[in-house]
């Protein structure tokens, strides 16, 4: 089997190039109202930057995690990086090959390694196909096996994420939510992928149904040597799942730590925020700042620092001029605050 | 097979078909008339095409139940002495196979056009839409009439009758596809953009594969009902034709031909001409129209 | 003190081709006076029929086919339509998930706030219309007297939700019963919107129950907490309890299977299978089959609900007899 070749290359965590590489990525929507309005009332053009300049890496292996509210701008960035978008600017390298080149004649190899999972179990996959012919069709796509080849690596993944090979002869909404999420997750697995997005694979289910896919998830990425990137708006589930957390607002990262840092010692306002907006089931106790006002229209985001308005440390200097990412005691930080040192945000 | 009739039968559409009673007798009376009609050449009591069997001396005879009509003769017989039950049987089947014919190209020409404005968007999409819009301005029969007119001004004479089947079918297809392409369109539209087809996309499935094995099984549903309802409505418009004198050629006469035919013999008493046929054109689309009614409604999720 | 409103063995039933399903079984408990109460349950639990029962909202063909809603000591459950025309909004106010259906997009919130206050309380229309003001104001809308003005689609997601309290709070109703209020919001609204919740409501002395499947907004704003599963009621307890010592093995799993933001756990706590379809409920306790402490009565007598540490649960391993294994 092919999976001890993507094995191989886990056992080195300083690994030289990571896997991943994003540079400045931008995706910009353009979505003026129709030319013939426009004209007669002299409407400019309505530009909505979801993403605009976005840059990380993540190494193979791996779990960085994106937390954000509506509109951050996270869900653009995971169709970025499996190609569902083109990038307005910046670029994608997987492993130094760009993301550009997936529509051409390499990109077929460069897509084998490239899956996703999607947030709803029951859109993502065809409601008049049965199982067993949705798993397998990447392996169609990309391999030359045979019929019975392709069945009998279609039991095999079913049975990696805990269903019966049974269940390959059954139409999707004979299965729950979770089961779905299986389902979706042995399909991102048939091609031996070595990265997977995922686009808040269990925001759509119960909790308890959320622990078995998030074990799942975990176990097979140890088996297999997965790199994740994992999007969610739950914190409590990505302090579960993630070695590295970025936080976004409004199509800007505006933190990026390990795990343990962030939650311990969350750095811009920003985070601070979202960390203390979350009920406290264990009542830990832990210091809480205000919660203020909404996440402004992302058609129409807020002058220099976009979080500004909401921000409890603004200055002047907030308004005007967008704050630079730095790096501070280890993590990536983009805020003036933070910078240049002020009270009550550096201790 | 048998499992597959069996897991139909309890299926909720057989189950809602069972309990409504129009429903029930719709299909009766339309599986009854598609026998008569296909069956015609076996079953029909009399040959009205075989010159050798129609007498002159036979016409205008009434019903059998008339005290001067004859049993051979149940329904009468017309001005050339054609026994109207058979010429009926026949002529309901070329009714229903015109009908049939020219829903199967609408539905084949709309679909695809709906398929691909729907999934390439943007100018394709416009362009499909703006000639659907243009064409839906005009009356279904003033295009039919329009086609036929053309057909009849390019093609020499002696091939008039050879083609007039076809251009006929062409014509009632091509006023109905915008209803199919619409209707796809839309469920296009939001297929699209749901989680499977994007899925599809990432694991680099082309666009062409995308759109026929991934999106089509899904919008077909009300496909379906439209095309029931069509059905309808292409055998009205065929009737019309042939009842304005440019539908089908004379030697294969239609329901609508008969009609028409005894539309002259309405008011000097031999009603059963017209009558007959009359009936019998209402009967099919109406259990055809209360069929796709009982089907849109048997279809629809939120009834229940 | 009586309580506001008490369940006493409410059943739901929904009659199908396929057969009657049982949507709520026996489902019992009261709230009181200016009292918090969160019903917490996974889909399918039953939680929200529970709401819609209580409204006089339920979906036909589902009707109450067994047991009582008292409200204040008097029945509910038997009127017609018009009688629970009264009783909404005066008595009982409603907030539900989504903010943009609630409110009728073609009239102005002002309006249809006043509707309310002058359909239930005998002001004249100046009078509602300054309340209606107040009532803005007091959920945290700035410019209120501007935007009373406004329509629902000129307010953002959180504003919208907020105008939902207030008509629902129009009317001063005692009891609210709140249906997945901030799922639909993003993380720090949410925060902002259980706040307001809480605050108003302990202002009016007005109780809510507070129906949810996230645990987190129930340990913030419930004081007692009750644990549905497969329509039935499996465990009621104060919050802190439930919370921190559950006592049925299925809100053991559940608060098992929550992730921590403070602790490193390695694996989730997973209860295995998945809550069963309203047409196959197992006999006896209806969590039997996933349970791994399932004893052989289990899958025969279906437990009442009875004391369990300082919570009542239904389960056996509480019943006297089998404290030994507990």
């Amino acid at each position: 089997m092919t999976q001890s070749m993507n094995q191989g290359t886990t056992e080195s965590e300083t690994q030289a190039t990571p896997l991943i590489t994003v540079t400045d990525a931008a995706r910009w929507f353009d979505v003026s109202a129709p030319w013939l309005e426009r004209v007669i009332s002299r409407k400019p053009r309505t530009i909505l930057k979801a993403v605009d300049g976005v840059s990380f890496t993540i190494n193979r292996g791996e779990t960085l995690a994106l937390v954000g509210e509506s509109g951050c701008g996270k869900s653009t960035i995971a169709r970025l990086l499996v190609g569902l978008y083109d990038l307005t600017r910046g670029e994608i390298l997987i492993e130094g090959q760009s993301i550009r080149t997936l529509q051409g004649a390499k990109g077929k190899a460069l897509r084998k390694r490239l899956q996703m999972i999607f947030q709803d179990p029951f859109a993502s996959l065809n409601p008049r196909w049965r199982v067993g012919r949705i798993i397998a069709e990447p392996l169609d796509a990309h391999t030359q096996m045979t019929r019975v080849e392709q069945l009998v690596r279609v039991d095999e993944l079913l049975r990696q994420v805990g269903l019966d090979p049974a269940d390959k002869s059954r139409y999707p909404h004979q299965f729950s939510g979770g089961q779905r999420q299986r389902i979706s997750i042995a399909r991102a697995l048939a091609v031996n992928p070595d990265f997977l997005v995922c686009d808040e694979p269990t925001s759509a289910l119960d909790v308890s149904v959320q622990a078995q896919v998030l074990n799942i998830m975990k176990d097979l990425q140890r088996e297999l040597g997965l790199t994740y990137l994992f999007i969610s708006h739950n914190l409590a589930v990505v302090h579960h799942v993630a070695d590295r957390v970025g936080v976004m607002y409004l199509g800007r990262i505006v933190e990026i730590a390990d795990r343990d840092t962030l939650f311990a010692d969350p750095k811009h306002p920003y985070t601070r925020m979202l960390l203390s907006a979350i009920p406290d089931i264990e009542g830990s106790g832990r210091a809480r700042t205000p919660v203020a006002g909404e996440v402004p229209n992302p058609l129409n985001p807020p002058s220099g620092c976009t979080f500004h308005p909401r921000c409890p440390f603004v200055r002047e200097q907030c308004r005007h001029e967008a704050p630079e990412r730095i790096i501070f005691k280890g993590v990536e930080v983009a805020c003036h605050g933070v910078a240049q040192g002020w009270p009550m945000l550096v201790n | 097979m048998m499992e597959a009739l069996k897991h139909f039968w309890q299926s909720d559409l057989a189950w809602s078909w069972r309990h409504s009673t129009v429903a029930v007798i719709s299909t009766f009376i339309f599986v009854l008339m598609m026998v008569a009609a296909f069956g015609a050449p076996l079953i029909a009591p009399h040959n009205p095409f075989d010159l050798a069997t129609i007498n002159l001396l036979d016409a205008l005879k009434p019903p059998a139940w008339n005290s001067e009509g004859q049993a051979i003769f149940p329904l009468g017989t017309d001005s050339q002495g054609r026994d109207l039950l058979s010429a009926m049987m026949y002529g309901t089947r070329v009714s229903l196979m015109i009908g049939m014919a020219s829903v199967a190209l609408s539905m084949l020409v709309g679909i695809v056009l709906g398929l691909v404005a729907g999934y390439a968007g943007g100018r394709i999409d416009a362009f499909i839409m703006r000639v659907a819009d243009v064409q839906l301005s005009f009356p279904a029969i003033l295009i039919a009439l329009l086609i036929d007119g053309v057909a009849r001004a390019v093609v020499p004479r002696e091939l008039h009758e050879h083609i007039a089947i076809p251009v006929l079918v062409g014509a009632i297809a091509l006023a109905g596809w915008p209803q199919y392409a619409r209707t796809v369109r839309g469920s296009t539209l939001v297929e699209k953009n749901r989680e499977y087809v994007q899925a599809a996309r990432v694991i680099g499935i082309s666009s062409p594969v995308i759109m026929f094995r991934h999106v089509l099984p899904n919008v077909m549903g009300p496909v379906l009902v439209l095309a029931t309802v069509h059905l309808a409505t292409a055998i009205i418009t065929e009737a019309t034709l042939s009842f304005l004198g440019v539908g089908v050629p004379p030697t294969e006469p239609s329901l609508g031909t008969l009609i028409r035919i005894g539309n002259d013999f309405l008011f000097s008493g031999e009603w059963w001409i017209t009558i007959f046929p009359g009936l019998a054109l209402v009967l099919l689309v109406l259990s055809v129209n209360l069929l796709g009614d009982w089907l849109r409604d048997a279809l629809n999720p939120r009834l229940s | 003190m009586a309580p506001i409103l008490e369940l006493d063995n409410l059943s739901v039933e929904f009659p199908t081709r396929h057969g009657t399903l049982k949507a709520l079984d026996n489902v019992s408990f009261s709230i009181s006076p200016g009292e918090v109460v969160g019903v917490v349950g996974e889909s399918g639990a039953g939680k929200s029929l529970t709401g819609a029962a209580i409204i006089g909202l339920l979906e036909p063909p589902g009707r109450v086919s067994g047991g009582q809603i008292l409200l204040e000591g008097r029945r509910i459950d038997q009127l017609n339509n018009d009688q629970m025309r009264l009783i909404r909004g005066r008595q009982i106010g409603a907030v539900f998930q989504d903010p943009l259906t609630s409110l009728n997009p073609l009239y102005t919130v002002g309006q249809q706030i006043t509707e309310t206050i002058l359909a239930h309380l005998s002001l004249t229309p100046n009078q509602a219309l300054i309340r209606a003001i107040e009532l803005l104001e007091a959920t945290g809308i700035p410019a209120a007297r501007e935007r009373i003005n406004h329509y629902p689609h000129q307010f953002s997601g959180g504003m919208r939700q907020r105008v939902v309290i207030a008509l629902a709070l129009a009317a001063e109703p005692k009891l609210i019963v709140a249906d997945e209020p901030t799922t639909a919001l993003d993380v720090s609204i949410q925060a902002q919107i259980i706040e307001l919740l809480k605050r108003l409501c302990r202002e009016q002395g007005t109780a809510v129950m507070l129906i949810t499947h996230d645990m987190g907004v129930i340990a913030e704003t419930a004081d007692r907490v009750v644990v549905m599963y497969a329509g039935r009621v499996i465990e009621v307890g104060a919050v802190q309890d439930v919370i921190h010592h559950p006592q049925h093995p299925y809100t053991v799993g559940l608060m098992g299977s929550i992730p921590s933001m403070v602790a490193h756990q390695k694996r989730l706590t997973q209860i295995d299978g998945t809550m069963p379809r309203l047409n196959a409920i197992p006999s006896g306790c209806a969590f039997n089959p996933r349970c791994e402490r399932a004893m052989s009565i289990c899958r025969t007598e279906r437990p009442e609900l009875m004391a369990a540490g300082a919570s009542q649960a239904a389960c056996w391993l509480h019943h006297e007899s089998h404290k030994a294994y507990v």
